[in-house]
C-alpha cells in the first residue's frame, strides 16, 4: 500500500505545491528513516568525529580548569574559614584584656578610694587628738585660773576675816593678839 | 506512511502528515546520495553541538573566576553533577572514566535540547547514533570487566546469593540480560527522542485545519495547546533521557569494576 499511496499523493503534491517541493528535494520520508542503513556510515562516521574532538576539548581544556576552579575556590573558602577562626580567636583575646584592663581599673579605683578614707581618717584622727589636747591644755589652764582666783579670794577672805575679828576683838575690849586671830582663823578656814 | 487528505475545498489546501520527515539525514550541499563522509543534516547539527558545548565549558570557564558567572555556574553545575554521579554509583576508582561519561552525557544533552529548536534535526533520535555508544558503553564495560577482574567477571552471572540449583538458570538470564543491555540502552534514548518529535509534527500538521473548514475553529487551538504541552514534555524528557544515559552507562562500570554482588 505504502508505494503506491505514495506515489499517487507524490503526483498529488506536485500539482498542488509545484515549485515548494523542489525545495524538498524529493527527500520524504518512506517508513522511518531512522532504518535506512545507507545513512548509517555517514552517521557513525561524524559521531565518532564528534565525540573525538568533545572528549579532547574536554580534556585537555574544559574538566581540568574546572576542576582546577573548583580546588582554588575550595582552598579560598578554607583559607577565609582559617581567617575568620584567627580574627575570632583575636577578638576573643581583645575582649579578654578589656575586661581585665576593666577590672584592674575597678581594682585600683577601689585602692585609690580605700586610701583617700585612710588618709582621711588619719587626718581626721590628728586634727581629733590635736584638739582634744587643745580642750585639755585649755581645761587644765582654766582650771588653774579658777585654782588661782580661789586662792585669791580665799586669801582675801583670810584677810578679811582677820580684820573683821581684830575690829570685833577691838570692839569687845579686847586686846587682839594678831598671831592667836591668824592661827584661829586659818584652823577655821580649813574647816 | 505518507498520508494526505485533502482539503473540503477539494484540493486547494490539504493537510500533510510528515511526522517523519524530519530524521531524513540529507546532503546539505546538493541532492547527491549520502555517502560516509557526505557533510549531511548530521554533520551540522553535531558541529552545532560541539560549539554549544565549547560555548558552555571553555567560553563559559574562560573567566576561571572563583566566583563563578551565571554561566560558569552552570558548567561546574554539570561538571559536578556527573562527577558525583560516577563517585556514588560506580565508587571512588571509576573516577578516571569520568571524563568518557561527561563527552557522552554532555553530547546526548545538547545534542537533545538542540534538536528540540524549531526545523532542527535531533542526531540523538537516530538508533544508529545511539547504538554506536551503548556498543562503545558495552564494549568497554566488557574489556575493562575482563582486564580488571580476569575470569573473576564472570562472577557476576553466578550469584552465590541464590540457591545453588537456581544458580544456572539465574545465570542464564543474567547472560541474556547482560547481551539486552546495549539494545534497551540505545533503543531507549533514541526511542524517546523519535517519538516526541513525530508526535509533536502530527498535531503541528493538524494546526492549518482552520484555514480549510469550520472545524478547524476547534481542531487548530487544540493541536496548538497540544502541541505546546508535548513540547514542555520533551524538553523535560531531553534531560531525563540523558541523565538515564548517562546513569546507567554508570552502573554498568560499577559491574565491571565490582563485579561480586
Amino acid at each position: 500500500m505504502a508505494s503506491e499511496t505514495h506515489e499517487a499523493t507524490e503526483i498529488a503534491a506536485d500539482a498542488a505545491h509545484g515549485a515548494a517541493d523542489a525545495a524538498h528535494g524529493g527527500a520524504e520520508a518512506v517508513g522511518m528513516p531512522q532504518l535506512d542503513l545507507t545513512t548509517f556510515s555517514n552517521q557513525i562516521f561524524w559521531l565518532a568525529v564528534t565525540l573525538v574532538v568533545i572528549y579532547f576539548v574536554l580534556s585537555r581544556i574544559a574538566l581540568p580548569r574546572i576542576a582546577a576552579v573548583l580546588a582554588e575556590r575550595q582552598g579560598t573558602i578554607t583559607n577565609d574559614l582559617a581567617a575568620a577562626e584567627d580574627l575570632k580567636a583575636k577578638a576573643v583575646e581583645a575582649e579578654e584584656a578589656y575586661n581585665k584592663a576593666l577590672a584592674d581599673a575597678r581594682a585600683e579605683a577601689q585602692n585609690i578610694i580605700a586610701q583617700a578614707k585612710a588618709d582621711m581618717k588619719a587626718d581626721l584622727d590628728d586634727a581629733i587628738a590635736k584638739a582634744d589636747a587643745e580642750i585639755g591644755a585649755k581645761a587644765a589652764e582654766g582650771e588653774k585660773k579658777i585654782a588661782e582666783i580661789r586662792a585669791n579670794a580665799m586669801e582675801s577672805v583670810k584677810v578679811v576675816a582677820k580684820d573683821t575679828a581684830k575690829e570685833i576683838i577691838a570692839a569687845m575690849g579686847g586686846k587682839a593678839d594678831a598671831k592667836t586671830v591668824t592661827a584661829a582663823i586659818t584652823a577655821r578656814m580649813k574647816g | 506512511m505518507a498520508t494526505e487528505a485533502h482539503g473540503a475545498e477539494g484540493g486547494a489546501l490539504e493537510l500533510v502528515f510528515h511526522p517523519m520527515d524530519q530524521f531524513i539525514v540529507k546532503p546539505l550541499f546538493g541532492d547527491g546520495q549520502v555517502g560516509m563522509f557526505t557533510i549531511t543534516n548530521v554533520t551540522l547539527w553535531m558541529g552545532l553541538t560541539i560549539l554549544a558545548i565549547v560555548g558552555l565549558l571553555v567560553l563559559g570557564t574562560s573567566g576561571r573566576a572563583t566566583i563563578p558567572s551565571r554561566i560558569q555556574s552552570i558548567a561546574e553545575l554539570a561538571y559536578g553533577f556527573i562527577r558525583k554521579m560516577v563517585e556514588d554509583v560506580a565508587g571512588k576508582d571509576a573516577l578516571p572514566y569520568f571524563p568518557y561519561i561527561m563527552t557522552l552525557f554532555i553530547f546526548i544533552v545538547f545534542a537533545n535540547f538542540l534538536g528540540l529548536l524549531p526545523m532542527a534535526f535531533t542526531t540523538t533520535s537516530h538508533i544508529a547514533v545511539t547504538a554506536v555508544m551503548a556498543m562503545m558503553v558495552f564494549l568497554t564495560v566488557t574489556i575493562l570487566g575482563f582486564v580488571k577482574n580476569g575470569a573473576g567477571f564472570l562472577s557476576l552471572f553466578w550469584i552465590s546469593a541464590a540457591p545453588l540449583p537456581l544458580r544456572p538458570i539465574l545465570a542464564l538470564i543474567e547472560i541474556i540480560s547482560y547481551f539486552v543491555r546495549p539494545v534497551s540502552h540505545s533503543i531507549r534514548l533514541a526511542g524517546n527522542m523519535m517519538a516526541g518529535h513525530a508526535v509533536i509534527k502530527v498535531f503541528a500538521a493538524f494546526a492549518p485545519m482552520i484555514l480549510i473548514g469550520w472545524i478547524g475553529v476547534i481542531v487548530t487551538p487544540l493541536s496548538i495547546i497540544a502541541i505546546t504541552a508535548i513540547y514542555a514534555l520533551e524538553v523535560l524528557v531531553a534531560f531525563i533521557q540523558a541523565y538515564v544515559f548517562t546513569i546507567l552507562t554508570c552502573v554498568y562500570l560499577k559491574d565491571a569494576l565490582h563485579p561480586h554482588h
